[in-house]
């Protein structure tokens, strides 16, 4: 199995799609020539040609807009927004738009956009360079939202994103683009959208999260696993609709349950599915339910000890997993 | 104008008498349909509608320049005009109006005026203004990137105009001289503020902006607007790129049922502008041509009302959508079979 970067994999999702499908298409601020801020996008305009791989104005709600308006006519368009922070101004096309337009025409028109958008900080990117937004549009029905944590994931979810009916937002975490390096299945892979995912197996506590934090959480359980403490992670993939059925067996199978997100607590993903465990299955719990999240702060300051204080690492995460492993 | 004059000038557009008068028919199926929602709102039938009388002449005229067998639609609420021509019928309407599970455009979901049908190629619209702006510039540009030969027509008020997404929209269909026609319905009125408190300048001089053409038009004009979207879809499938017309028309009615008018304007004000309705000059100019009179405009009248009263008698009739219905059509494929 080919071993790659996370960022490659999502660019060859792309391009495979793109090879396969004619109706695929890339639009986003900077996405052609330059191959992206992030170089996500890196050859693919050589190999599509401008159409199809194309530089637009800097203008998020066009991007979005325009991108539901071709992808109502029956294109299958990609949108990248350069960071998840500029998305805001989009955020009336996707919740208003993309999300209802099957619900309010009763299923007679459709809306099969991706929309991609880096997230997370720990790149001394500041107040708006390093947000998740996931809680912003969480609890929009109508849009799905995946976060995929490994370069397999990354690819089988954009294949799947790409391929679905219904607007998906794809949110790629720009710390694990170069950091996170894995195997990907060579050929066509496809990771179903609404199926959670068990990384380890483990009896003594639960880890129930996404994106990067599941790297920090699978090394302190390694770590923990010396001090006899056996952990059970499991990686939520997509966050809309939530897996309900795998996050309650998650939780059934130790009892005690850590939700980590580096989204702030607040109204988090963390919140949701603290919820639907409490509502099903509360008197099968060991330990109250904790979450290890961002602090409710407006967004990650610049400063290198304000973004280690804000950022998640393998120590905060160990610490916790202790914590409610000892409770 | 001497008669030979009135008489040419529909014929010098290309427009066949008989296609002269299916435009007024239209026009007058759009008033007396309004005429009537507003009735079955005062009469308790209802709950709501939202008016587009003083602006049927335009909406008319611009259908009528389109290909209605190719082009795609993203009229705004005040439409009706428009969406009849394109092939909307007073049933389908009426079945919005009453918020009933046959109504095509939603299923009975939305509010009326918020129009939809995929077959006719009218696309799906919401509340929030002017989003549709960019939803026609990116079916421009997939239709461009097909190689079909059409356009997308896009409608919205002069206040929507102030909206971000008709710059963003425009500026990208400017960039790429996308086979996109913008006509801003400028009605003098968002809700009750007046045009001089909601522009600096002119619509249609937002265009040279951008990039392409803008101009503006007298909306109570039919052939006038009529002869500038078609001028504006020969030049888009010229590869000239967007054209922008800003409509010049006024809004007889209140904003809605739930508005009144009469505190931010005067009955006189009302009053003159209806002495230069559309519709009525419309009529004359047929008139004057010599291909209608009085006897036709009472069958006319008659017809309309006949399917008027079917259709409105439909619709009171047919079922509400089911509660349950209510959670269908999130996602593809979540609704039980058949579940339309």
């Amino acid at each position: 199995m080919p071993v790659m970067d996370y960022i490659e994999a999502i660019r060859l999702a792309m391009k495979e799609e793109m090879e396969r499908d004619p109706d695929v298409f890339v639009l986003g601020e900077d996405v052609g020539v330059k191959g992206g801020v992030f170089t996500t996008t890196k050859g693919l305009q050589e190999q599509f040609g401008e159409a199809r791989v194309m530089d637009t104005p800097l203008s998020e709600s066009a991007i979005a807009g325009v991108a539901i308006g071709a992808a109502m006519y029956g294109m299958k368009p990609i949108a990248e927004m350069q960071y998840s922070d500029f998305m805001f101004p989009a955020t009336n096309q996707i919740i208003s738009e993309a999300a209802k337009i099957r619900y309010r025409s009763n299923n007679d028109w459709s809306c099969p956009v991706v929309i991609r958008a880096p997230i997370g900080g720990g790149i001394f990117g500041g107040l708006y360079h390093s947000q998740c937004p996931e809680s912003v549009f969480f609890g929009t029905p109508g849009l799905k939202i995946v976060a995929p944590y490994s370069p397999a994931d990354a690819k089988g979810l954009l294949t799947a994103a790409i391929r679905d009916p219904d607007p998906v937002l794809f949110f790629e975490n720009k710390k694990c683009y170069r950091l996170v390096t894995g195997p990907v299945p060579e050929g066509e892979h496809v990771v179903e959208i609404g199926k959670s995912n068990v990384l380890r197996e483990g009896d003594d506590i639960t880890v129930i999260s996404y994106s990067l934090p599941l790297h920090f959480a699978l090394q302190a359980a390694e770590e923990l696993q010396e001090e006899g403490i056996s952990a059970h992670i499991l990686d939520l993939r997509t966050l809309q609709p939530l897996d309900k059925e795998g996050i309650l067996a998650a939780a059934r199978r130790t009892g005690k349950v850590l939700i980590i997100h580096e989204d702030n607590k607040t109204g988090g993903i963390g919140a949701e599915v603290s919820a639907i465990i409490a509502e099903e299955m509360l008197y099968e719990l060991d330990a109250p339910i904790r979450r290890l999240c961002g602090p409710d702060v407006p967004a990650m300051p610049i400063n290198p000890p304000g973004e280690k204080f804000f950022m998640l690492n393998k120590d905060k995460v160990l610490a916790a997993m202790r914590e409610l492993a000892l409770y | 104008m001497s008669r030979q004059q009135v008489d040419s000038r529909h014929r010098e557009l290309g427009l066949s008498d008989e296609e002269a008068v299916g435009m007024y028919k239209m026009m007058r199926s759009a008033r007396m349909f309004d005429e009537r929602v507003l009735l079955l709102q005062r009469a308790g039938k209802i709950n709501f509608h939202v008016s587009g009388i003083g602006q049927e002449a335009a909406q008319v005229a611009a259908a009528w320049a389109l290909d209605r067998d190719e082009d795609y639609f993203l009229p705004y609420y005040r439409d009706y005009g428009f969406v009849l021509s394109v092939g909307m019928t007073l049933r389908e309407l009426m079945l919005s109006v009453f918020a009933k599970a046959e109504d095509p455009t939603s299923g009975g979901r939305q509010m009326p005026g918020h129009f939809g049908h995929k077959k006719l190629r009218i696309v799906t619209g919401s509340s929030p203004v002017t989003t549709q702006v960019p939803h026609a510039v990116g079916i421009a540009l997939a239709a461009k990137m097909k190689g079909q030969k059409l356009v997308s027509f896009v409608t919205f008020g002069e206040g929507s105009s102030n909206q971000g997404d008709f710059h963003e929209g425009c500026n990208f269909a400017g960039v790429h001289k996308l086979p996109v026609i913008l006509m801003c319905e400028n009605n003098q009125y968002a809700i009750s503020v007046p045009v001089h408190k909601q522009l600096g300048g002119r619509v249609a001089d937002r265009a040279l902006g951008y990039g392409f053409e803008g101009l503006r038009v007298d909306g109570n004009d039919a052939l006038a607007i009529y002869a500038a979207v078609k001028e504006a879809r020969e030049r888009a499938l010229a590869g000239g790129g967007p054209t922008l017309i800003e409509a010049m028309m006024y809004r007889l009615s209140p904003h809605s049922t739930s508005d009144n008018d009469l505190a931010y304007r005067t009955k006189e004000e009302v009053e003159e502008n209806r002495g230069r309705d559309g519709v009525a000059a419309f009529r004359r100019y047929l008139e004057e041509a010599g291909i209608w009179s009085a006897e036709q405009e009472d069958e006319l009248a008659a017809a309309i009302r006949k399917e008027m009263d079917e259709a409105t008698r439909y619709a009171d009739e047919a079922p509400f959508p089911t509660p349950e219905s209510t959670l269908w059509h999130v996602y593809e494929g979540d609704a039980p079979q058949g579940g339309r």
